[in-house]
């Protein structure tokens, strides 16, 4: 099972939110979420790689730094440790079923952190193909315009709301 | 046989003298006639390598990621600690304090680096610019692009950061970086084509050892600008052409 989130960890709010997130697989985790956002640094990109599960392989500096997480609570984990559970699960449904076709999926996406603070990315995916096989997928992420969250933010609050009823 | 070396155009023109010290070394080292060619353009150099007449190559990632991918060239190094990052540079007296602050309709000046110019453009995603709605203005070097700025023929400029910092003191006073990337992990790379594949493992050996001590290749690292090389191989390829991949539209 994945590791709950933890009290201690959060950053100072008052509008914490606790749920319980369900994942592809059947795993569940219990998620504590507060309103902070914490804006993407300048000139950086994201960069991490899983394997074909979706564990994560590596994670460079900015990765670990904006997660929030130590890099060897990242590593081995997989990747949906970042899920936000305002973001809709037919985004990633989408993802996994366009890498898995061997194509490069683009999506805005809300991150969650492990102080339950979120950070907003453009995120590109694509499946590392060695000798015609699928040894992972590499993702980078980029700044967003502030246009575009917002626009996303009403796009995936409404598609969430379809998915609970 | 002769081999053909060349060198991406964007190199910092100090360091001309310093390729045809390499070449010289190289070819004492090597035992074998290599003709340096340092082409004046990108796409004169891509003329070149589509027509198979590079054998070895200094290449920014962009190219790499073609030699590789498409020629079936093998990365053997990586310049110890140069990743190549980009300035977004506007004049000194822009009202633009940041990449959020420039507006559509946006003069835009690049060189032909490929790279540099994908960086760039990504990292005026930020604020919902892109080529649909910017003018960009093409120079030749990134002397001519500081020029360029600096006569209010644009509104701002990608520089590779290492030609932005080898910019002469009283040009970089009147021009003002908005974003620099951190990105670290696009550098260039030597690679070495399918033509002397046989010379790989002696090529890496001999490019890695001139930085050791007492090595007579540490005066030519100093000529070409460089501390050392990074073995590079080939998974480390793989991951940073992936990364240029995920960049490209």
């Amino acid at each position: 099972m994945m590791t709950d989130m933890n009290e201690a960890d959060l950053v100072p709010s008052t509008t914490l939110r606790e749920l319980r997130l369900g994942y592809f697989d059947g795993r569940t985790r219990r998620v504590l979420v507060v309103d902070e956002e914490v804006p993407y640094p300048d000139g950086k990109l994201i960069v991490s790689r899983t394997d074909p599960d979706g564990i994560i392989t590596h994670a460079n500096q900015a990765f670990v730094d904006m997660s929030g997480y130590e890099r060897d609570e990242l590593i081995g984990e997989n990747h949906c440790i970042l899920r936000h559970p305002d973001m809709p699960a037919a985004a990633f449904r989408d993802l996994w079923d366009t890498v898995s076709r061997g194509s490069k999926w683009q999506g805005y996406v809300k991150n969650l952190r492990k102080d339950g603070a979120h950070y907003w990315v453009f995120a590109t995916a694509i499946p590392n193909v060695r000798d015609g096989r699928v040894v992972g997928y590499t993702s980078v992420r980029r700044k967003p315009s502030r246009a575009k969250v917002n626009e996303y933010t009403a796009l995936y609050a409404q598609m969430r709301a379809e998915e609970l009823k | 046989m002769t081999l053909e070396l060349t060198v991406s155009p964007d190199f910092s023109p100090e360091h001309i003298a310093g390729w045809y010290v390499f070449n010289t070394w190289l070819q004492r080292k090597l035992g074998v006639r290599i003709h340096l060619e340092l082409y004046e353009d990108f796409s004169a150099q891509r003329q070149a390598i589509a027509a198979d007449k590079v054998d070895l190559i200094y290449a920014n990632p962009y190219d790499a990621a073609m030699l590789v991918r498409e020629k079936g060239f093998v990365a053997i190094a990586a310049p110890q600690g140069k990743a190549d990052e980009v300035v977004i540079a506007v004049p000194v007296d822009s009202p633009a304090q940041s990449v959020e602050d420039l507006q559509p309709g946006l003069r835009l000046a690049v060189t032909r680096d490929p790279d540099v110019n994908l960086i760039g453009m990504i990292l005026l995603e930020a604020a919902d610019l892109t080529r649909d709605n910017t003018q960009t203005q093409q120079v030749s070097t990134y002397v001519v692009l500081a020029r360029t700025l600096l006569q209010g023929k644009a509104d701002c400029g990608f520089f590779l950061k290492e030609a932005f910092d080898d910019l002469s003191a009283p040009i970089r006073r009147q021009l003002r970086p908005v974003m620099t990337s951190q990105i670290s992990l696009v550098h260039h790379v030597l690679l070495v084509g399918p033509r002397c594949a046989e010379l790989r493992e002696t090529l890496q050996t001999l490019v890695l050892g001139m930085a050791e001590p007492g090595s007579d290749g540490r005066a030519t690292l100093q000529a070409l600008g460089l501390s050392g090389w990074d073995r590079q191989d080939q998974e480390d390829t793989e991951f940073m052409i992936d990364l240029m991949d995920t960049l490209m539209v």
